[in-house]
């Protein structure tokens, strides 16, 4: 029997409709011991218990009836779901730019699934354009799915293959290009696009969305717009993330893709840069620098394309009471370079010491970074700093933790010779490390603070 | 001829129940109940606390979405027409990043879901087994998620009523929204304070037939759900949605009706507007006007009332808006159609521009059926010719921003047309007057989506034993009981409904107290320390049952229960230490003849009242410590000298 028919039933339930032959679908009258239900008998999740089959109440509602209650099930017709966003064309308008859309999976273009219960990614053009209609007032719009994972599940190959696929559109000659993604790991590709694709002459932006796109208050349809109009329109050819600014409807930020971090679970507002502003606002209307020593839009079709990545490259994140055998078994298992998140300025125990003197013995690379993500390494301030520095431990200045692990990879990918991963590492590309740091590139606003509490009150935050 | 035509509605007093039955008139009930928990259904912020006190605001637009079936809700469509803008106002203390739909759901509240269990006990309904929370759409903001996160808790069921039984259809446990502030132009303002706190929706059959019974049947209800003394009372506590329907008409919802007394007039009056507009399609269908041959179109009339001494219209032009004129083909006089008591069809149109194009100040439309109170005849000759209305047509101006006032032109064009098929499913707002206002398009099961968020639910069978060996008796039978045992009739309401019935059952089967006198004690009497501010919160079930226990085993005579249940609200418990001891006959013959010597020379004009008279001399002085009963028994004795 075709298990499509039952759909996630298992055990009992699924005897229960064999029995009966009600297909999922199926529209029913259920006899059960007390009561008879109506409705239409739909898929199970999959992790959901063997006990129970799911009925659809003509008012909409969903119920679970016990299979062992079940009489009989009589069948008087069947109502199969076609859950599709109406697809429309995609206008086209010679006089507006042309935009790639590449899709890698996430919730800013999602569906119910029966599976998991939980949604999946979907991605077609025309659906994007039944939903989201103002996108055509922008731009022509050209869409291509890349990939259909879930942002966990994004990793080197990915990466990898959606640089290459950026850099040919470039050299098609494309005005903006737009990157769906699933917001958890934004930011990791963010950055190692930074280091593959070098001098973009246009906008390269990683858009997400944190309340999925089946939902009426979802915030996916808003960032699409806002980053659309930053490919399109704006001037700033950098790789970014456009993700909302405030929790509110208002408008979104523009984050340097190295810079740029996620820094909450479920908010809206996640995505924040580190030790820095952002490069700019943009709402339905305009884009608002906040700074100029952005990289510039040019005419040209030239890309500096770096394609690389050295797989056995890891993050460590220190906390006290750390044992060395973590490091020896990154050893063990041939990891060629190791990111520290240090605490404070830097520092591990003493206990790693070894572990860290056989990584220098055996060539690995090992870089220092801070967990407390803003503020420099500085290794010299404290002689345990010197001791590890003495060890082959190198500080990363300012770079995050997963901007160095990133960026470790993608050095280690290109080189075996520790100096010139050094040289590599420490040379900033895109703005991952910088000189300085603004005092305003440290801000967290502490809740219940009077003058805090006045400029909530003030804006839509 | 048409049915329609065979019945005209008569003055809200007048109407029979025959007439009623003549209509085919039918109601149903959404009764909306908050149950009383500490905390919200979905996230740990405190319920019920209300303030308009606010420390932040967000803001945020809905879009729709499909349903689980792949569909999309006409009311969700709509609600995307009016591009509204929606403000959230958040107090901290009472709402959390949920509300906010920052966060995802936490577990839903099981004192809340075992609360709603014993409610469909009472129902008579069907548990389902397995819960699953879906969420039900609601684009008009008042949930900042854009749903309702909502679950069907029970199917079927029932409630007496008269000779007949109402049928239940499904109840189902939800989260509150927000409350309305303000509603302005394209900006729509909410409180938060009551988003997310736990309610219940009992949906009942369209089984009332004349207004009155929807009323009655509401009361029922009402009265059920508070014998468990688990839901909440007051302003906002229980708020019903009504469905009402005539023969041919369409189920028509009435929102947010608070007080259950208004409710016989708002279905009156909807009774009347469903059937004077299958009249007035009976109408249109004899001039020629149906689905097929209505005929209606806008034109910009701006540069024609530039001059117009008509303020409205005058100002609104002034300030760069424009006016855009509907011609409706035949129509002549049909906007003066009176549908509710003393509203027009035209109010219709007007409702649809107000909610749809948002052009919320007040008239927002003018129209050639009611000409003098607006233009000036000549203008409108002018507008008709530049359009080309004859006049057999009616016109009708909106006025608004170039957007606006095209929204609010094509929305007047379907109003229109559909009035040429009878009533338009809509959800109504009650008004004062006790008429009823377009809301919005009626939502259907499009708009149900099963929550990504939260896993089912299994209700076990150890849960629902554990809630229904503590069950109240449904009222209705405890009713039942009391009329046997002769109680007075002004307290079997109240007693069956009170938080003692399972005390008075107990003094009364297991203890033998008296049951009119226990009656008293557990409702008259706690009525009356009310009323010297005392907190009657104090007597507690438990401490009733005491001391009803104490005095069956004669530690105290009846008359003692009064002074002893105000000394356990101060004192906060019952003692059985200074209780008034019950005199001896010994003590008694003695107090007995003390007292009688003070009043020797006591007159008594009528010696046939004289017993009654000394009983109360020595009632006065010895009440608490002796039944009156036993003083005139004894009195008895002492002076017909036995």
């Amino acid at each position: 029997m075709n298990n499509e028919s039952f759909k996630g039933y298992k055990g009992i339930a699924l005897e229960t409709l064999k029995k009966f032959d009600a297909k999922i679908w199926s529209d029913v009258e259920i006899e059960t011991k007390e009561t008879v239900f109506t409705g239409i008998i739909l898929p199970r999740s999959e992790t959901a218990d063997e006990f129970h089959i799911v009925l659809k109440l003509p008012t909409g509602y969903n119920i679970g009836i016990a299979a062992s209650k079940i009489k009989d099930i009589k069948i008087n017709g069947r109502k199969e779901a076609h859950y599709k966003i109406p697809e429309k064309e995609f206008p086209y308008d010679p006089k507006k730019p042309r935009v790639k859309l590449f899709g890698t999976g996430g919730t800013i273009a999602s569906r119910l699934d029966y599976r998991t219960g939980a949604v999946i990614p979907a991605f077609s053009p025309g659906e994007l354009y039944g939903s989201v209609p103002e996108l055509a007032d922008i731009c022509n719009l050209e869409t291509e799915k890349l990939y259909g994972v879930f942002s966990e599940n994004m990793g080197p190959e990915q990466w990898i293959g959606t640089a290459k696929k950026v850099a040919e559109e470039i050299e098609k000659g494309v005005q903006g290009i737009v990157i769906g993604h699933g917001t958890d790991t934004m930011h990791h590709t963010a950055a190692i696009l930074s280091f593959m694709i070098q001098e973009s002459p246009v906008p390269i932006v990683m858009v997400g969305s944190q309340r999925s796109s089946d939902r009426p208050s979802s915030d996916a349809a808003l960032n699409l717009i806002h980053s659309v109009k930053t490919a399109a329109e704006s001037d700033i050819a950098e790789i970014m993330v456009c993700m909302f600014g405030p929790t509110s409807d208002v408008y979104g930020l523009l984050h340097r893709g190295t810079r740029v971090r996620k820094m909450h679970s479920s908010y809206r507002s996640t995505f924040r840069t580190i030790g820095d502003i952002p490069i700019a606002m943009v709402d339905r209307e305009k884009i608002t620098p906040l700074r100029n020593d952005y990289k510039k839009r040019r005419s040209d079709k030239k890309v500096i394309l770096k394609p690389f990545f050295e797989e056995r490259v890891g993050i460590v994140y220190y906390y006290p009471n750390m044992h060395p055998d973590i490091i020896y078994s990154m050893i063990d298992n041939g990891y060629k370079g190791i990111v520290i998140a240090g605490t404070g300025l830097g520092h591990v125990n003493k206990p790693l010491y070894p572990a860290l003197k056989k990584c220098q013995e055996n060539n690995i690379a090992v870089y220092m970074t801070v967990q407390t993500l803003w503020g420099y390494v500085q290794m010299y301030v404290y002689d345990t700093g010197r001791d590890m520095m003495e060890l082959g431990v190198v500080p990363a200045a300012n770079m995050l933790p997963e901007v160095a692990y990133v960026k470790l990879g993608w050095a280690l990918g290109q080189t075996n010779d520790l100096e010139e991963v050094k040289k590599i590492m420490l040379t900033p590309i895109a703005g991952e490390i910088t000189e300085r740091e603004p005092s305003n590139g440290y801000l967290i606003y502490q809740g219940g603070i009077p003058e805090v509490e006045e400029f909530i009150s003030k804006y839509k935050k | 001829m048409s049915i329609y035509d065979q019945f005209n509605f008569k003055p809200f007093q007048a109407m029979t129940e025959d007439d009623y039955h003549f209509i085919g008139f039918k109601s149903g009930l959404e009764v909306h109940q908050q149950l009383m928990t500490e905390k919200k259904l979905f996230c740990r912020c405190p319920a019920g606390r209300y303030s308009d006190y606010y420390n932040a605001e967000i803001l945020r637009h809905m879009r729709p979405t499909l349903s689980e079936l792949g569909e999309y809700d006409g009311t969700a469509l709509m609600e995307f027409k009016t591009k509204k803008e929606i403000i959230y106002r958040i107090n901290y203390d009472t709402v959390c990043t949920y509300e906010m739909d920052d966060t995802p759901p936490f577990e839903m509240n099981e004192q809340a879901l075992d609360i709603a269990i014993e409610i469909a006990m009472l129902l008579n309904a069907n548990i389902v087994d397995e819960i699953h929370i879906s969420r039900k759409q609601y684009l008009d903001g008042s949930i900042p998620t854009g749903f309702q996160r909502t679950a069907i808790v029970s199917v079927g069921g029932w409630i007496p009523f008269k000779d007949r039984k109402i049928n239940i259809i499904q109840m189902s446990i939800e989260e509150d929204s927000c409350r309305e502030f303000s509603d302005v132009g394209h900006q729509r303002v909410y409180l938060t304070d009551r988003l997310g706190m736990p309610l219940i929706e009992t949906v009942t059959a369209p089984e009332m037939l004349t207004p009155f019974e929807v009323a009655d049947v509401n009361n029922i209800l009402r009265k059920l759900v508070r014998t468990t003394h688990k839901v909440r009372t007051g302003i906002g506590a229980a708020r019903e949605d009504v469905n009402v329907s005539v023969i041919g008409g369409t189920r028509i919802e009435i929102k947010g009706v608070h007080r259950i007394v208004r409710i016989p007039l708002l279905t009156y009056n909807e009774a009347r507007r469903q059937w004077r507009l299958l009249q007035l399609r009976d109408e249109l269908n004899r001039r020629g006007i149906t689905e097929n041959t209505f005929s209606a179109y806008y034109t910009e009339v701006t540069k024609l009332l530039r001059n117009t001494s008509y303020q409205p219209i005058y100002n609104a032009i002034k300030s760069g808006e424009i006016v855009n004129c509907v011609t409706l083909r035949n129509f002549k006089n049909l906007l003066r159609w009176e549908t509710q008591t003393g509203t027009y069809f035209s109010k219709e149109l007007s409702d649809r521009v107000r909610v749809i194009a948002c052009l919320t100040s007040l008239p927002n439309i003018i129209h050639s059926d009611s000409p003098s109170e607006s233009l000036l005849s000549s203008e409108w000759q002018h507008i008709k010719k530049f359009v080309g209305a004859t006049e057999d047509d009616s016109i009708v101006l909106v006025w608004g921003n170039k957007e606006d006032a095209e929204t609010g032109a094509k929305e007047i064009i379907i109003r229109a047309k559909e009035a040429t098929i009878g009533i338009p499913s809509e959800t109504r707002q009650a008004l004062r007057d006790g008429t009823t206002g377009f809301e919005r398009i009626l939502p259907g099961p499009q708009r149900m989506y099963p929550d990504t968020d939260l896993p089912p639910k299994k209700i076990s069978q150890e849960r629902i034993q554990i809630i229904r060996e503590k069950l109240p008796v449904q009222f209705w039978n405890y009713e039942k009981w009391f009329k046997q045992l002769q109680l007075p009739e002004n307290l079997i309401q109240e007693l069956a409904c009170s938080k003692y019935t399972k005390v008075f059952e107990k003094a009364v089967t297991q203890l033998k107290v008296n049951p009119k006198l226990t009656a008293v004690v557990l409702i008259e009497y706690p009525k009356k320390l009310k009323k010297k501010k005392l907190d009657i919160a104090k007597l507690t079930p438990e401490i009733m049952l005491e001391l009803l226990t104490a005095h069956s085993e004669g530690q105290f005579v009846k008359d003692a229960f009064l002074p002893i249940m105000e000394n356990i609200i101060k004192i906060g418990h019952f003692s059985k230490q200074n209780l008034p001891k019950p005199l001896t006959r010994f003590e008694l013959g003695k107090k007995v003849d003390n007292i009688l010597k003070n009043y020797n020379d006591l007159k008594i004009n009528k010696p046939e009242k004289k017993i009654d008279i000394y009983t109360g001399i020595i009632m006065n002085q010895l009440r608490g410590t002796v039944e009156g009963q036993q003083v005139k028994t004894l009195l008895t004795m002492i002076f017909n000298g036995d």
